[in-house]
C-alpha cells in the first residue's frame, strides 16, 4: 500500500514514500525558504524518483500542527486536494507527534518543542509504550516556564526534542535541572517517514471539513471574543 | 472542428473560495462561489488569517461541487488555471497550492493568471472580444484603465496615485457609519440623495489618465466634520449622491477620453465596483452617443470575484502555451504588464 507523506508545518519541509511499513523514499530540506514554492516540486521529484504515479497513491498523510499557520495550512491544502482529487483517504497527524518520533527509542517522556515566540512553545508529552507512540498530555501553546513546572511535578526523566529547544535551554535546565535530556537539531528534527508510519494506523478523517490544528485563534478573533466578554461584563 | 476545450478555475485571491468550469473560454459549464463575507463582516473588513483559514475550509468542497455542476471527471479536463495574484498572500497560497496539487495528480497543464485579467476576460463569458480594447477596472483594490491591442497583452494606461476607488467608497461608508462592506450602501443610499454638495474631482494634469481619491475622501471627512461642529444637518443620501457623482465623472470622463484616443472598437467594465448601478448608467448614458465603441458591462455575478473569469483568461494562456511549473507561487503584488 503506497502512501505519501508530506510536513510543511516548521521550516523542514518533509515528504516521504511509504509502502506500508516499508520507507521508499524521504525527502528532507531544511531552509528558511517558502513551502508553497518547493513542497509541490519536492513532491513531484520523490515520487518520479521512486517511480511512483500518482494513481498509485492509497493514502495520504499530512503533518495538520501545531507549527507556522501558513506553512502548515500549505500542506494541509495538498493533501487534502491529492486525497480528494485521487480518491483515496487522507490522515492527519499531530507536528508535534511527528518530532516526537524522533525520540522512538527513547524510555521516559518526550516534550517536542516548536517555539510560539514571546516565551510561549507548542508542545504536549509524549511516551513510547512497546513501539507504539501515546499522547500523555494533549498539544497546546504554553508560556514554557508554567509547562517546565508543570514537567517538574512528575519527577521523572524528559527529553525534549526539537531545534527550536536550544533557544530555550536556559530556562528548561533552571527549572527541571537534571532530569531534563535535551536533544538538538541534529537527532530531533521531524522526519516525514515517522509522520508515514504514525499515519500508518491513523484512522481517515472527514475529508472536506478537514482543517489544521491552528491551537490558537486567529488574533483578530481571540480580541473580538474578548471585546463581547467585556461588553457583557459591563451590560 | 476543433476539439473542445475545457479548462478548471480556482479562485481564492481575497475572501471568496471559487471554482468553475469554463467550455472554449467563453462558456460557463459550472461556476461555484463561496463567499466568506458574512465571516469578515463583524471585523469591518477582512481579516487576512481568518481568510485563508476559511479557505482551508471550503477549497474541496467549492471543488467537488463544480465538477459534480458539470458533470465532469478530470478527465474531461484540459488545464487547471489559478489566480497567481495579486491578492492576500495567505489567500492565494490556498488555490495555488490546491491547483498545483490538480494539475500534478492528473497530469494537466497548470496556468498561473492575473486577478485582473480575470476581471477583464469576465466580459469574455458575455461577448467575444474584439480589439483593440479599453477596460475600466475598478475594484477594493484597483482603480485602471488598460488598453489591449491582442489577447493576452496588457498596457495600463492609467492607474490610481492613491486609493483605489473601491477603498474610497469603504472609508466614506464607514465615516457615514454605514456596514461594511459599504460600496452597495452608498450605491443605494445616492439613488435616494441628491447631489447638492460640491466635492473636488481629481483631473490630475492634462491628458493623463491617472485617478486620485484621497482628496476627495478626505473632503466627505471634512465636510461631515464641519457640518457636525456648526450643528448643521447634512442629509447622508446628499452626501453619498455627492460623493458618488464626483467617482463616476471622473472614471467616465477619462475613459471616454481614452476610448477616443486609441480608437478602441470596445470598451469593458471590469472588477468589484463594476456592480455600482450608477457607474453603470453614467457609463451606458456616454457611450450610447459614440456609435462605433461597444460598451460590455458584465452580469453582477460575474463582477464580483469568481473563477469562471479566471477559467476564462486561463484559456488564453493555453491556447498559447503558457504554462507554469510546480514551482509556481502565489505573488501579492503581481503587476500585470509583466505578466
Ligand atoms: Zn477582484
Amino acid at each position: 500500500m503506497k502512501m505519501l507523506a508530506i510536513d510543511t508545518s516548521t521550516y523542514t519541509l518533509g515528504v516521504s514514500l511509504l509502502n506500508g511499513e516499508e520507507i521508499i523514499g524521504e525527502h528532507i530540506t531544511d531552509l528558511n525558504k517558502n513551502h508553497s514554492l518547493r513542497a509541490m516540486p519536492a513532491i513531484e521529484a520523490l515520487m518520479k524518483e521512486c517511480e511512483v504515479k500518482p494513481a498509485d497513491l492509497k493514502k495520504i498523510v499530512v503533518a495538520k500542527g501545531p507549527g507556522s499557520y501558513t506553512g502548515v495550512r500549505i500542506g494541509v491544502t495538498i493533501a487534502k486536494t491529492l486525497a480528494w482529487s485521487l480518491n483515496i483517504p487522507l490522515a492527519g497527524v499531530s507536528s508535534l507527534a511527528v518530532l516526537a518520533a524522533s525520540a522512538r527509542y527513547y524510555p521516559s517522556y518526550i516534550s517536542p518543542i516548536i517555539d510560539a515566540r514571546r516565551g510561549r512553545v507548542y508542545t504536549g508529552l509524549y511516551r513510547f509504550e512497546e513501539g507504539k507512540l501515546n499522547l500523555v498530555k494533549e498539544d497546546r501553546n504554553v508560556l514554557l516556564t508554567d509547562w517546565c513546572e508543570e514537567l517538574k511535578e512528575l519527577n521523572e526523566d524528559v527529553l525534549f526534542a526539537g531545534k527550536d529547544i536550544h533557544l530555550h535551554e536556559n530556562l528548561i535546565r533552571e527549572v527541571i535541572g537534571r532530569r531534563a535530556l535535551l536533544g538538538g537539531a541534529n537527532i530531533f528534527y521531524p522526519r516525514p517517514s515517522e509522520l508515514g508510519r504514525l499515519g500508518l494506523t491513523e484512522p481517515a478523517v472527514d475529508l472536506h471539513s478537514f482543517v489544521p490544528n491552528y491551537i490558537r485563534l486567529a488574533e483578530a478573533e481571540a480580541k473580538w471574543l474578548e471585546q463581547q466578554e467585556a461588553e457583557k461584563r459591563n451590560g | 472542428m476543433e476539439k473542445d476545450i475545457y479548462v478548471l478555475g480556482l479562485e481564492t485571491s481575497c475572501d471568496e473560495t471559487a471554482a468553475a468550469i469554463i467550455k472554449n473560454g467563453r462558456e460557463i459549464i459550472a461556476n461555484v462561489v463561496s463567499s466568506q463575507i458574512e465571516s469578515h463582516k463583524r471585523f469591518g473588513g477582512v481579516v487576512p488569517e481568518i481568510a485563508s483559514r476559511h479557505h482551508v475550509e471550503q477549497i474541496t468542497v467549492v471543488l467537488e461541487e463544480t465538477l459534480k455542476q458539470a458533470g465532469m471527471t478530470f478527465n474531461d479536463l484540459h488545464a487547471i488555471a489559478v489566480t497567481k495574484g495579486p491578492g492576500l498572500v495567505g489567500s492565494l497560497l490556498i488555490g495555488v497550492n490546491a491547483a498545483k496539487a490538480l494539475a500534478f495528480a492528473h497530469q494537466l497543464p497548470l496556468i498561473g493568471v492575473h486577478h485582473i485579467a480575470g476581471h477583464i476576460y469576465a466580459n469574455r463569458l458575455v461577448e467575444e472580444l474584439t480589439f483593440p480594447l479599453l477596460s475600466l477596472v475598478v475594484s477594493g483594490g484597483h482603480t485602471e484603465l488598460i488598453l489591449m491591442k491582442e489577447h493576452g497583452d496588457f498596457q495600463v494606461i492609467g492607474e490610481t496615485r492613491d486609493d483605489a476607488a473601491g477603498e474610497a467608497y469603504d472609508k466614506v461608508a464607514r465615516t457615514l457609519g454605514l456596514p461594511y462592506p459599504g460600496g452597495p450602501h452608498i450605491d443605494r443610499m445616492a439613488v435616494e440623495g441628491e447631489a447638492t454638495i460640491d466635492l473636488p474631482r481629481a483631473w490630475l494634469e492634462e491628458g493623463s489618465y491617472d485617478f486620485s481619491f484621497s482628496g476627495l475622501k478626505s473632503a466627505v471627512i471634512n465636510t461631515l466634520h464641519n457640518a457636525e461642529q456648526r450643528g448643521e444637518y447634512i442629509k447622508p443620501e446628499d452626501l453619498a449622491a455627492s460623493f458618488q457623482g464626483s467617482v463616476i465623472e471622473v472614471l467616465t470622463a477619462k475613459t471616454v477620453k481614452a476610448a477616443k484616443e486609441f480608437e478602441v472598437k470596445q470598451v469593458l467594465l471590469a472588477g468589484g465596483v463594476a456592480a455600482n448601478k450608477g457607474l453603470r448608467k453614467a457609463l451606458e448614458k456616454q457611450f450610447a452617443e459614440l456609435k462605433n465603441v461597444d460598451l460590455l458591462i458584465p452580469p453582477l455575478s460575474l463582477c464580483t470575484d469568481n473563477a469562471a473569469m479566471i477559467a476564462a483568461a486561463g484559456t488564453v494562456l493555453y491556447e498559447q502555451g503558457k504554462f507554469e511549473n510546480l514551482a509556481m507561487n502565489g505573488y501579492p503584488g503581481l503587476d500585470i504588464e509583466q505578466n
